[in-house]
């Protein structure tokens, strides 16, 4: 029942990158900070630099995911590291090789980073507490739990587009609340970076228990939820939601919670509309905003990259100096 | 103390399988004088320094020494105290089914190192508890370790499938005190009425664990703060207060005897509060975990706290206390669940629930009459009186005549739970480093000295 | 150091040697880089000074240095500018203290990923003794001596200043 920072070393440094939660401030922008050098290495017609070469990185996904995988594996090459992809699916896990023998095994080929994605909450907090002190873990996404670069490119996009004054801002974050582990990240980081005000905005059965706990002003009705809001935050929805009896259709999500054009005018005039992606389009918003001069998605996603940089190097320069 | 009411009384006959089946027990001619010792036996309200005599198996006088008697053991029990040898209602050995975790002999070992002298094993082996050829083996086995007595309780349906009823008569005569569903739910209610009007025709105990399975959805944490925190799917508080709900009108219905096991939420201990004044015979226990330990203790994904019903707030252990100290809880359980260390080798929500529980009844128990939660007697009749009542066995007591079941432990004796220190195959336990006041010296199983501390 | 330092007089000297090494190839064209922070405010001076055509470029050799691992990441770095092709070009490398010669080796590297230079002369404000690998500059403002435990550092833009620190 110890409280353990897994993710600082004793130096306040970052040791491995696991959730939003239990970062400082500091850290936070130190991370933004240096994403944004990155951001300048990657918009350079020379896009690699040499920081990590020689090392080895594992892109461990046990949930498929193309575009995580390869912004991960972009920014790993970027810094000139190398990349081993390894993607256990279903078939293996029935195999029942435990989770820990699979570590192990990697641990003996000699990587230095692991960067985990995986169906169960605190997977990655598992793996980064069972493995050598020497290999650095990086979340990419566990369960409902968080997905802590997601959250920093968002933070990253959103000082950009409105400047590093968090506190004048309302942002809202729209959808499945419930499952979603950006709206967890998201939810934290902004208030770390004492963002005026949190909003989440979504119907009763997508919100979980104690939401507001986490930090965040509740809302059931999009109009109200992004009056005035300087930054929206659309979440995707998925198809399963309609089988498990949490909405009716997507026709009447669409209605309520789908953002339009006409809905966007109760937001403020030069109100930013982010997504993580992909987009379902006619249901969580439409073609005209998701591709209208608002919208910062693609952005996000060229940002992804600087920020993976930035994670991965920070991480990495600690464990050598252990 | 305010115990249910008077309807538990006279059950004791029933079990003649338990009484007239052989003692594990080798010489039964030792006379065994234990000096010195507080005497606590809530069940006949003694708590004073008596000499306790025994002789057959039996306890034969307290007090002053029997005319004649000469003990072929002497027990000294100065500044110790002497109570009835522990009853935990639910303790699960493993055997058969799951031998890689714990045995019965492994376990059995550790129950009596801990004062433990009966245990209840739930039906949920492998296989079920539903023939009774299972629970004739559990028997056995227990009697060739010669270190606890288990009993058991047998399926409520076949194979615990919650679609056809089991031979609960044949299970009966075998020796099962009670029937249950273990944590497999009975999801048609036509079907849970008629087996509750079986058993009651037999004048078993149904056993029930309070859980909606729909409503519970493979969660994993109390739904609230903090599952919502670590996005680990939550079994809302509904769940157990709904099927006590819905349970306690299928009690009323049939007029079946029921207990419900582990309950977690101050909620359904106030609905059972108010069933039992209604005069509804129903009786509750909760796990000793429960009382420790809340959801803040999952904060940090510890597999070590995953539990199966889940750890709720704060406010509900509290309440939980209150219920216990009222007597709307009768028992305390360990809720015994020895796992490998593979088990609990995992992401949280792909570890196997449950805590190593039998080393640490007593201790945790005695803290809690320490900090005053509880008194100590009455701590006492939850671990003896209360689950012998419940269990409908004849023990729990040290009154004349009674099997000599005996624990006896230094109630200020320091030590640590460690890897040492702990007796049962299954280290899962997240009290692994606490320290624990309150250590047995000798348990006595039906006169025959089981454990003696080095 | 035993006198005072006249930046002025260093910067003119640097100049002279350079307009010499440039009008001994004539056909060279250079184009200049400094290494940042105090090499480029060196360079820009230079680079006035010897009315060089092409835009000077910068260098942030942050990601190249070999002790990324042991001292970690400066999170402010900023991108270096080279508004030139490198290819077969003549490059004039500025920095302002010639120590180790690491910052020379990390400076080259990242040239080199940048394209092929046709050559690459190095001029520096002040050289010390220390040298850890085989690097020599092409043109020396000033040589030091420096004391062990001494450390020399330059502060601009605006007055441009040396001082000697002594290190903790």
């Amino acid at each position: 029942m110890s409280r353990r920072n897994l993710q600082i070393d004793n130096n306040g440094k970052l040791r491995h990158f696991l959730c939003i939660s239990g970062l400082n401030r500091q850290l936070i922008t130190e991370i933004l900070d240096t994403a944004e050098s990155f951001a300048g290495v990657t918009e350079q017609t020379v896009k690699k630099v040499p920081l990590l070469r020689g090392k080895t990185i594992v892109n461990l996904f046990f949930e498929a995911s193309t575009r995580t995988r390869t912004t991960f594996e972009l920014a790993a090459k970027r810094l000139s590291a190398d990349v081993l992809n390894i993607n256990i699916t279903q078939s293996s896990t029935v195999k029942g090789e435990t989770l820990l023998d699979t570590l192990r095994n990697l641990e003996a080929m000699h990587v230095d980073m692991f960067v985990v994605r995986h169906a169960d909450s605190g997977a990655a907090h598992f793996i980064a507490a069972n493995i050598s002190p020497h290999i650095s873990v990086i979340n990419a996404g566990d369960g409902r739990h968080s997905h802590p670069t997601q959250a920093m490119l968002d933070m990253f996009t959103i000082r950009r587009a409105k400047g590093p004054d968090f506190g004048a801002l309302r942002v809202a974050i729209v959808g499945d609340i419930l499952h979603s582990r950006v709206a967890r990240s998201q939810i934290h980081a902004l208030n770390l970076l004492n963002t005026g005000e949190v909003r989440i905005v979504a119907p009763k059965t997508l919100i979980p228990a104690h939401a507001e706990s986490l930090g965040a002003q509740i809302h059931h009705d999009l109009r109200t939820g992004i009056k005035d809001a300087d930054v929206i935050i659309i979440l995707r929805l998925q198809r399963e939601r309609m089988q498990g009896a949490l909405l009716p259709s997507e026709h009447e999500y669409f209605e309520l919670f789908g953002l339009t054009e006409e809905k966007l005018v109760h937001a403020s005039p030069d109100v930013t509309v982010m997504h993580p992606g992909p987009i379902n389009r006619g249901v969580e918003m439409d073609s005209d905003v998701a591709d209208g001069p608002r919208s910062v998605i693609l952005e996000q996603v060229t940002h992804g990259i600087a920020v993976r940089m930035a994670v991965m190097s920070m991480a990495m320069s600690h464990s050598n100096t252990e | 103390m305010a115990l249910p009411c008077a309807w538990l009384s006279c059950r004791w006959p029933c079990h003649t399988a338990i009484q007239n089946s052989p003692m594990p027990v080798t010489d039964t001619a030792t006379r065994i004088r234990i000096s010195n010792g507080r005497v606590i036996d809530p069940a006949t309200h003694t708590d004073a320094i008596l000499d306790v005599y025994i002789a057959d198996g039996k306890v034969i006088a307290l007090g002053d020494a029997p005319q004649g008697f000469n003990a072929d053991l002497e027990i000294d029990a100065s500044h110790r105290v002497v109570c009835p040898g522990l009853i935990d209602i639910c303790a699960r050995l493993r055997e058969p089914g799951q031998e890689q975790k714990a045995t019965i002999a492994t376990e059995s070992l550790a129950a009596a190192s801990a004062g433990i002298t009966t245990l209840c094993c739930p039906p949920d082996t492998n296989p079920v508890i539903d023939t009774p050829a299972v629970t004739e083996f559990i028997r056995l086995r227990a009697e060739a370790a010669g270190n606890a007595r288990i009993v058991t309780l047998g399926a409520l349906t076949r194979s615990l499938g919650g679609e056809q009823l089991s031979e609960m008569a044949a299970l009966q005569k075998a020796g099962c005190v009670g029937v249950s569903n273990a944590l497999k739910p009975v999801l048609n209610p036509l079907i849970l009425r008629r087996a509750l009007e079986y058993a009651a025709t037999f004048d078993l105990t149904v056993f029930l664990y309070p859980n909606d399975h729909w409503l519970a959805n493979n969660g994993c944490a109390h739904e609230g703060r903090v599952a919502t925190r670590l996005g680990l799917p939550g079994i809302p508080e509904a769940a157990e207060t709904a099927a006590v709900a819905h349970d306690l009108a299928l009690i009323e219905q049939t007029g079946v005897r029921a207990h419900f096991c582990r309950l977690t939420t101050g909620r359904a201990a106030r609905m059972v509060a108010r069933a039992q004044y209604d005069g509804i015979p129903v009786t509750a226990d909760v796990a000793i975990p429960y009382l420790y330990l809340s959801e803040v203790d999952i904060s940090d994904f510890d597999s070590q706290c995953h539990l199966i019903p889940p750890l709720r707030t704060v406010e509900d252990r509290q309440q939980l206390r209150d219920a216990l100290q009222q007597g709307t809880l009768s028992a305390i359980c360990s809720d015994h669940q020895p796992h490998e260390p593979d088990a609990k080798l995992g992401p949280f929500p792909a570890t196997e629930p449950g805590i190593s529980g039998l080393d640490t009844l007593l201790p945790l128990g005695l803290r809690l009459a320490e900090e005053h939660s509880i008194e100590l007697a009455d701590l006492i009749h939850r671990l003896t009186a209360g689950p012998a009542r419940i269990l409908g066995l004849p023990f729990g007591t040290l009154s004349i005549d009674a099997t000599a079941d005996v624990c006896i432990f230094d109630p200020t004796a320091s030590w640590q739970l460690d890897n040492n220190t702990l007796r049962s195959n299954g280290h899962n336990t997240p009290f692994l480093g606490w320290e624990m006041k309150g250590r047995v010296t000798h348990t006595l199983l039906a006169g025959k000295l089981v454990y003696t501390l080095n | 150091m035993n006198d005072p330092v006249n930046i002025s007089d260093i910067l003119a000297d640097m100049t002279a040697q350079l307009a010499e090494e440039i009008s001994r190839n004539s056909n060279s064209h250079p184009a200049m880089v400094g290494i940042h922070t105090g090499g480029v405010w060196i360079a820009e001076h230079l680079h006035r000074q010897l009315d060089i055509d092409e835009p000077l470029g910068s260098l942030d050799i942050s990601f190249y240095r070999d002790d990324f691992t042991r001292i970690g990441m400066n999170p402010v770095v900023k991108p270096s500018q080279l508004p030139f092709s490198i290819d077969d070009r003549h490059i004039i490398l500025v920095d302002d203290v010639l120590h180790t010669g690491r910052t020379i080796r990390a400076a080259l590297n990242e040239l080199f990923d940048y394209g092929r230079p046709a050559s690459i002369i190095l001029a520096t404000l002040i050289e010390r003794g220390g040298r850890e690998l085989p690097i020599q500059a092409n043109v020396v403002g000033r040589h030091i001596d420096l004391n062990p435990g001494e450390h020399i550092k330059l502060s601009g833009p605006d007055p441009l200043a040396l001082e000697v620190q002594k290190t903790a």
